[in-house]
């Protein structure tokens, strides 16, 4: 059966972390909730766990990409018309360097940003459970669970403080 | 460094989104003067392009005139959004929150401005396609096979610039995510489209918040050192020119880096100000952060200051009869003597005297005009960098030449302040000038603690 969603809303982030704490004396997974804030909070602040990823790993891809590029860019245009200036080398490695350089970091920072937006699971095509008073300074609790679970996720969360518990979208909100 | 109160979210989104969703009287008036003078600018170019070089006052051997000395200083502006914005996050200055954004879209905007100039400067903007090497090759002349000569300090200009202002502009993109979703849940109709499809479904999960301020960090790292590149290339464009002696003092690239974090960080101070009194934001930006940015702005003003007299003192000290020949034209004769007297007063013994003391620090009037100064000053420091030094480049008298802007060159470097201006307007009419996340993260770390009998403002920081 598929799970459905559904948000408690808190003022105080103390009454949502000991929702978290409930939700997982209940025995809900830790993949099956998350907490939704209008600003990042101190990690492990809900008592959530580490979150793993790999954003490091772009930069480093997209600098050797941009490296890559730049040397052949500029290798290969001054071999396609070797003009000899001054009695110097064709292949004139400081303003290759300059070139590459700058294609090194623009790759780089351009490989992050995928990064950034691919790490953080954007886009969302579609929304699912949500509720504008998030960016008004509650803190949402969004836990997925099985239908017949719902009411006791439901008291669980009220129990924990929360001010409102909505199941189905009160404003529709376009992804 | 903690004088404001902490806030609710709530208050928080209506003072920092009144810009986006009300429309002040004086913002359309505002942005029709601006828009008109941008015209005036863009018919004065139209004008010299179908016209020719001649409407201007550029003469051999002067052949860089305010257009170029307006490009550098506009390179000089764009420096002060990236450095600020990275090397505050970086050190995780707490006071740092209100100015980052002002100064990143600042940074984009005057880039923008900046790369405008070169290409009105040619006379024939659209050969722009010589220049756009970085288009994967693609030949600079189809028929022989030409490329673009990457030995040339004008093509790696471009590409310095291309990429700064591509990484500047997807900086602030991505910082923008969390306020586009803001913005989203507070407006409606095809305005909520589009921010919705701006913020891509952020919901603000600890990942998504995570990720955000690893991203800050790390385009911070990332951006840095191409800040630096940027103006040492632009600096290049004179220090390789063979001909001009007075170009080549091998510390050109840091003095034109210091001077241009100078200016730029001046220039965001004023923006800060100029935000604070039209939007109320005196909540978001007080006078410890203007404070903070002066104390900030007497170190970069003195490193300045410090290559300033450096240069001038290599210069001499090489006995160059070319170098002295400038310098004399600098110290020496009218009216170039007495530009140079105003240049060093306003860049820096007129704006660092203010800013040594605190109550003039915390003085919004007095710091306005310590900071207008310094660009006033900046810009002429520009001036008489290309232009003496161009004037007497020849080697016989008769070929020297003094060089008088014309009204179309006047008329389009003052289109260029207006459309920076109007670019500012458009933006805080769509998007926050002040991160809203951030302002709030600022008071969730806010917090007060007791020692002995004093109870002194903190903050908590994460590692």
């Amino acid at each position: 059966m598929a799970k459905r969603p559904i948000l408690g809303l808190f003022e105080d982030a103390n009454y949502a972390a000991e929702a978290g704490d409930a939700l997982q004396q209940a025995d809900v997974s830790q993949d099956d909730y998350d907490f939704l804030t209008d600003a990042p909070y101190p990690e492990g602040a809900f008592g959530e766990r580490e979150e793993r990823h790999h954003l490091y790993w772009f930069p480093f891809v997209g600098a050797l990409v941009g490296l890559t590029a730049g040397i052949l860019m500029t290798s290969m245009t001054q071999l396609a018309y070797p003009l000899v200036q001054g009695g110097k080398p064709i292949l004139s490695l400081p303003p290759m360097a300059v070139i590459t350089y700058e294609s090194t970091m623009l790759s780089a920072i351009i490989f992050t940003i995928i990064g950034i937006i691919f790490e953080s699971r954007l886009p969302r095509p579609k929304m699912g459970l949500y509720d504008t008073r998030i960016t008004e300074g509650y803190i949402g609790v969004l836990v997925n669970v099985e239908e017949e679970q719902l009411p006791k996720v439901s008291a669980l969360l009220t129990q924990a403080g929360a001010v409102d518990v909505v199941q189905e979208n009160p404003e529709p909100v376009t992804a | 460094m903690q004088e404001g109160r902490v806030l609710p979210a709530r208050e928080i989104n209506r003072d920092l989104l009144r810009s986006i969703l009300t429309t002040p009287n004086w913002y359309w008036v505002t942005v029709a003067i601006m828009a008109i003078i941008v015209l005036g600018a863009m018919s004065a170019a139209g004008m010299m392009i179908n016209k020719g070089m001649g409407l201007t006052g550029l003469n051999r051997p002067v052949m860089w005139g305010f257009f170029i000395v307006n490009f550098v200083f506009w390179i000089g502006i764009s420096h002060a959004g990236v450095m600020l914005s990275a090397i505050l996050r970086l050190s995780k200055a707490e006071w740092r929150r209100p100015a980052t954004r002002a100064a990143e879209v600042l940074t984009v905007f005057s880039l923008m401005t900046a790369v405008m100039m070169p290409l009105i400067h040619t006379g024939r903007p659209w050969r722009l396609v010589y220049w756009v090497y970085t288009l994967p090759f693609v030949p600079y002349d189809f028929a022989r096979g030409i490329w673009p000569n990457v030995r040339s300090p004008l093509v790696w200009d471009p590409s310095a610039i291309f990429t700064y202002l591509t990484s500047s502009i997807l900086f602030v993109m991505v910082a923008l995510i969390p306020d586009m979703a803001v913005l989203r849940d507070r407006t409606t109709g095809i305005r909520h489209q589009a921010y919705a499809l701006m913020a891509m479904g952020w919901q603000g999960t600890p990942r998504q918040w995570k990720l955000q301020i690893i991203a800050g960090i790390l385009l911070s790292a990332l951006i840095l050192p191409v800040f630096v590149s940027v103006h040492s290339i632009v600096s290049w464009d004179f220090g390789m020119a063979v001909s001009v002696k007075s170009w080549h003092s091998t510390i050109f690239a840091p003095y034109l880096v210091v001077g241009a974090v100078h200016s730029g960080v001046s220039a965001v101070v004023f923006v800060m100000i100029l935000l604070r009194w039209i939007y109320g934001w005196e909540n978001y930006i007080r006078h410890e952060h203007i404070d903070a940015l002066g104390r900030l702005l007497i170190v970069v003003a003195t490193g300045w200051f410090y290559f300033f007299v450096m240069e001038v003192i290599f210069g001499f000290y090489g006995r160059e009869a070319d170098e002295i020949a400038v310098r004399n034209f600098q110290f020496t004769q009218p009216p170039w003597n007495l530009w140079f007297i105003f240049f060093t007063g306003l860049t820096y013994f007129l704006p660092v005297s203010l800013w040594l003391f605190k109550w003039t620090r915390r003085n919004l009037w007095i710091m306005s005009i310590a900071c207008i100064s310094v660009n006033i000053g900046m810009w002429l420091e520009r001036f008489l960098i290309i232009v003496p030094g161009l004037a007497q480049k020849q080697m016989f008298t008769f070929d020297w030449y003094t060089y008088a802007p014309s009204a179309v060159e006047i008329t389009i470097i003052g289109g260029t302040f207006a459309m920076v201006t109007l670019l500012m307007l458009l933006f805080s009419k769509v998007l926050p000038l002040i991160p809203l996340y951030d302002i709030k993260e600022g008071d969730i770390l806010k917090t007060e603690i007791k020692i002995g009998r004093a109870t002194v403002p903190a903050t908590f920081r994460e590692d």
